[in-house]
């Protein structure tokens, strides 16, 4: 973060209005949002989006909070900037919403996926996959004489990144969990 | 102090707690429970409806009327799917409503049980927030949060789904107090940096305005004294959105009128000329704005609103301050009074002028008939004998709706009822009876075409089984007037289904329910029409017949600015484009 503490692409609330709200550009950003984990919820918020057209690119969610039944979903979304500031406006008052963040806008944050990819093959290609995936520090969590499981955590570019080198050396299945996110710093 | 009780006998202690007198209701298998507990106790009154809509919209009346929630008994299945107009209505019109369902019992809950249906699911995004409750344990204290979330910050509907088995059983009651309220608390009181800003710009502004909308109303009585209170200390010209007609006096020499597509020439070119617009609980609705691109291009705008979502929504503000409409216009006179604050008086002196000249337009002028009724005429004829009477409108949906908008003047809020956002045709007969329950004594007219009128007649059976007074004054062009006159101006005067063969005989009608039938068909006989209407003690339904290719004016098309408007007849060859036609 740089010394004035201005925070990087800051909101509308932000005493620092940097955006252009007219921007046509799209924007992708990422919210977290903490909810009560009641039945229903995760419905709520997802028939927001559908409902008002806003786009969801990644959702993960899961209780955080056992005791005080928190849950917390991450939502990669994009739109412009208008958009995104209406979508967390309207996120924030469902009633069964706690906190709404805008990560993208609030400063740097660090963004994480799990990943897994099935890869089958044989010979040159099969030992190729094993060395890729030490570069990328995937793990093998399966293996059979013709095929692998590699497991990876990282920035969704980066898990796009070894599935484009997979595809040609036999990716058969990948199954991906979503983004998680929190803001860097204290 | 808690105490035990069956789940039905805790929904009607619930009420009670929280000073519930009416609810609005039609049994059905699942809520047998509830109505026994109703049988057995005095202090709620129950009005059976004749459609699970028309509770809902009674409902409506009532909260809209009175200030209180509207409270709803309807059972499963489709008791719950029939209320769901009435639930989208009061969402988007910031109506506060507690709607209780019953539900098959929880372990059928799943298995498409007789008159199951997800309820909780269907009307997720018709109600603020709804709730599922399976343990009797739970079910008091759900009340009191409903009652709390449908009542606080912007209000809306809420619904509580009760399944049977839940209702049979028994546990300990949680009085209101006990209750853990909700986190819901939406911010009341405005940032202060942002009300200074506004007050520094009302002091500078040449050609301000305040447009004001339904969010005044719901803020409560206080509001709308402080917006009068602003307007006589600014002398800055006050125009309204369909919700909002009441909050300031129409009889008050700021008012320019209701503003939007069938709004006052003067209000829209007002709107559009300004320096400075001022929002105060409005929403930049479609119907207000016209073209967005265009809409007022050369005014700094500040908006309140408890909404957090409505600011910035559809038109760009320099000055957003959250909070309640009440709080904000308190604090915004303080400091005003504070400052020994100045308007421009220079710059307003040659803004009334202007006005006064878009005044002089007199753009609701219309060509009169002796032979038949103009729409106009009947209700500047109903204003004119029913003024400073304990009056009460409701109206349905359509050009009969813009001509009571137009025509009426309203002195103070809670006395207008209308479907702004969702236009509910089919709203007015059931609001009507629902706000002469409130107010026994009052004078209530519901303003009605007779195509909407139609949608929801059955209640004239409630009216006379609860002595609801109610006028029904349709204005009947055996038209759908609105559908009408868009197919006229936008679809080459092809009327594709937009008139109504075999009306019923409206004085037959209202024989058949026992009430009185009044027909009106030429302009001399009309006051005495009225004054018996006004002067018979039970319903009237009123069947005025009024010319039937009367175009509603002015009008901007869609897809236009404010400053594109059509002020009659010979303003309408081909005004609408390609682009205009495809918006509703």
């Amino acid at each position: 973060m740089s010394a004035l503490n201005i925070k990087k692409g800051s909101t509308s609330h932000s005493a620092y209005d940097l955006r252009d709200h007219n921007a046509t550009v799209i924007e992708s950003h990422t919210l977290a949002v903490i909810v009560e984990n009641e039945p229903g919820v995760l419905a709520r918020v997802i028939g927001l989006f559908s409902g008002r057209g806003y786009n969801i690119d990644s959702l993960t969610v899961a209780e955080v909070d056992h005791t005080g039944h928190r849950s917390r979903i991450t939502i990669v979304t994009s739109g412009t900037p208008a958009v995104i500031d209406q979508i967390e406006a309207q996120l924030g008052r469902i009633v069964s919403v706690y906190e709404v963040h805008d990560l993208t806008a609030e400063g740097p944050c660090v963004q994480r996926e799990l990943a897994l990819f099935k890869v089958a093959g044989k010979g040159e290609a099969r030992i190729e996959a094993l060395r890729l995936a030490e570069i990328f520090r995937a793990n093998v969590v399966d293996s059979t004489l013709e095929s692998f499981v590699f497991e990876m955590t990282g920035t969704p570019e980066k898990i796009d990144a070894f599935a484009e080198l997979m595809r040609p050396l036999g990716l058969r299945e990948i199954a991906r969990t979503g983004v998680a996110a929190l803001s860097r710093g204290a | 102090m808690t105490k035990a009780m069956s789940g039905a006998k805790m929904v009607v202690q619930a009420l009670k707690e929280q000073g519930v007198e009416v609810v609005f209701g039609y049994p059905g298998g699942a809520v047998l429970p509830i109505y026994d507990e109703i049988f057995q106790q005095n202090d709620i009154r129950h009005i059976l409806v004749r459609h699970e809509q028309g509770a809902v919209h009674m409902a409506e009346g009532y909260a809209r009327s009175t200030g209180k929630p509207g409270v709803v008994l309807v059972t499963s299945g489709p008791g719950a799917t029939n209320a769901v107009t009435g639930l989208v209505d009061a969402l988007m019109d910031s109506i506060p409503l507690v709607v209780l369902t019953g539900q098959v019992p929880t372990f059928m809950i799943g298995t498409d049980g007789f008159q199951e249906a997800d309820t909780v699911g269907i009307t997720r995004p018709c109600t603020k927030h709804n709730w599922l409750v399976k343990d009797t344990a739970k079910l008091s204290e759900t009340i009191h949060q409903a009652f709390h979330v449908a009542t606080s910050g912007r209000p809306g509907p809420v619904l509580i789904d009760i399944p049977k088995d839940v209702q049979f059983a028994t546990a300990d009651y949680t009085p209101k107090e006990k209750t853990r309220v909700a986190h819901y608390q939406p911010r009341l009181k405005g940032d202060p940096d942002a009300i200074l800003r506004l007050v520094e710009m009302m002091e500078a502004a040449e050609r301000p305005i305040l447009y004001t909308g339904g969010g005044v109303i719901n803020s409560g009585p206080h509001a709308s004294r402080l917006l009068r209170e602003l307007a006589a200390a600014t002398d800055f010209p006050v125009t309204s959105t369909l919700m909002g007609l009441g909050a300031y006096p129409a009889s008050g020499k700021n008012w320019l009128g209701m503003l939007g597509m069938h709004g006052l020439y003067e209000a829209n070119l007002a709107m559009h000329g300004c320096d400075l617009m001022i929002n105060i609980g409005a929403r930049f609705d479609d119907r207000i704005t016209g073209r967005v691109k265009d809409f007022s291009p050369h005014s700094k705008k500040a908006h309140i609103d408890i909404d957090p979502s409505s600011i910035n929504k559809v038109i760009r503000v320099d000055v957003p301050i959250l909070g309640d409409v009440g709080q904000v216009l308190e604090d915004v006179l303080t400091l005003w009074k504070a400052r020994g604050s100045k308007v421009n008086k220079a710059g307003l002196t040659k803004w009334w002028k202007q006005i006064e000249d878009w005044r002089a337009v007199n753009c609701l002028a219309f060509k009169n008939s002796e032979k038949t009724i103009k729409p106009q005429y009947a209700l500047q004829r109903l204003e004119a004998l029913t003024k400073g009477m304990d009056r009460y409108i409701t109206t349905e949906v359509g050009q009969h709706q813009m001509w009571a908008a137009q025509f009426l003047g309203f002195e103070d809020p809670n006395r207008w009822m209308t479907s702004g956002g969702l236009g509910t045709m089919g709203y007015g007969l059931p609001a009507s009876i629902g706000v002469q329950i409130a107010h026994p004594q009052a004078l209530v007219i519901n303003v009605a075409g007779e195509a909407s009128w139609l949608m929801n007649m059955q209640e004239m059976g409630t009216a006379m089984q609860f002595r609801a007074p109610v006028k029904q004054f349709i204005l009947n062009n055996e038209r759908l007037g609105m559908v009408r006159q868009w197919q006229e101006l936008l679809h080459g005067e092809r009327y594709s289904h937009s008139w109504s063969e075999s009306l019923p005989d409206f004085v037959k009608l209202a024989e058949a329910f026992g009430c009185k039938g009044i027909k009106c068909q030429d302009p001399k006989d009309l006051d005495d029409a009225i004054m018996e209407m006004i002067r018979y003690p039970g319903p009237v339904i009123f069947d005025c017949l009024v010319e039937k290719h009367e175009n509603c004016f002015p009008m901007i098309p869609s897809g236009k600015p404010h400053n594109e408007m059509l002020l009659g007849e010979a303003d309408t060859q081909g005004v609408i484009g390609a682009k205009g036609a495809v918006l509703v």
